[in-house]
């Protein structure tokens, strides 16, 4: 087996969700608030991966779960995309600060 | 220390400082770009725990589709030289905070926890995979595969929907609608929206 501790790889993903985490709280703009998502997804999926692997080794969810989140990951950013660019049609402009009409 | 911890370690190096970087940099192309590099790493990291199937799945798909919609998008909506504003400090602070200490926690909790791994050898095959995907008895994922599937076409089908361009607020034929934009109206008032600066 290999000599890398399990801590060590579950170390990687979570400093990658909160690089995440820190991306989604400073950004301020749609396009990269939506990278932001991807590597939060990214870390999920790195998780995964590992608990099935080495925890769970005669199973295959975990691979499941990877593949299904892999393409509900890519339809999300096909629609936020989209609407990106619908907003960016009516107000010239991605900037989450910007588009305030449905906030209360 | 042997060689596949020298090479998980440059792995997760990268990938961790690839994400920084496509996090923090103010250039919005050159932040698609980091994240490009972020997510080959995390690729790369798959294929240093044996399981390739999930890697070329993940080049395809991110690699390969979101990343180049994400850079679509940004020639469709952005100058991609430009910087993007500086955020306040009291925000970058506040933000940096609240990550570290959640980070902290988190692996606080992974660290006391001290998973250990049963030892057992991993065997996947694809085949494996694809018996279970379509498998409807106890175990099986037919009927999540099948709900994707329908969440694939929804959001194809949404997608086209909502980047449409809105139809024509007046509601006559093309010829009608020329003949008034002939009358001198502006164009604004016929819906037409046009988008110079792409």
């Amino acid at each position: 087996m290999s000599s890398v501790p399990m801590s060590h790889i579950l170390f990687v993903s979570t400093a990658l969700f909160f690089i995440g985490m820190y991306g989604l709280f400073t950004r301020r703009n749609m396009i990269t608030m939506l990278m932001a998502i991807e590597l939060i997804l990214n870390s999920v999926n790195i998780n995964f991966v590992v608990f099935n692997k080495y925890l769970y080794p005669d199973k295959l969810d975990g691979i499941f779960f990877t593949i299904f989140i892999i393409t509900i990951a890519a339809a999300e950013a096909a629609v936020a995309i989209a609407i990106i660019i619908n907003l960016y049609r009516s107000h010239r402009s991605i900037d989450v600060e910007n588009a305030s009409e449905m906030k209360w | 220390m042997t060689a596949s911890a020298i090479i998980f370690y440059i792995i997760s190096a990268f990938v961790l400082g690839a994400g920084l970087l496509a996090m923090t940099t103010r250039k919005i192309f050159r932040s698609a770009i980091w994240l490009l590099f972020s997510l080959i790493g995390v690729a790369a990291l798959y294929f240093w725990l044996q399981v390739e199937f999930i890697a070329a799945v993940q080049i395809i798909v991110y690699v390969g589709g979101i990343v180049v919609l994400i850079i679509f998008s940004i020639f469709l909506t952005q100058q991609s030289g430009k910087e993007m504003p500086r955020q306040s400090l009291q925000r970058t602070i506040a933000s940096v905070l609240a990550v570290l200490f959640g980070f902290g926690l988190t692996f606080l909790q992974i660290w006391k926890y001290n998973f250990q791994p049963t030892g057992k050898s991993f065997n996947w095959t694809v085949s494996k995979i694809g018996s279970q995907m379509l498998n409807t008895s106890t175990g099986g994922y037919a009927l999540p595969f099948e709900v994707v599937s329908m969440l694939l076409l929804a959001s194809m089908v949404g997608c086209i929907v909502i980047a449409m361009k809105a139809p024509l607020a007046t509601n006559g034929t093309a010829d009608q609608q020329l003949l008034k934009k002939l009358d001198g109206k502006p164009e604004e008032e016929l819906g037409i929206t046009q988008i110079s600066e792409v």
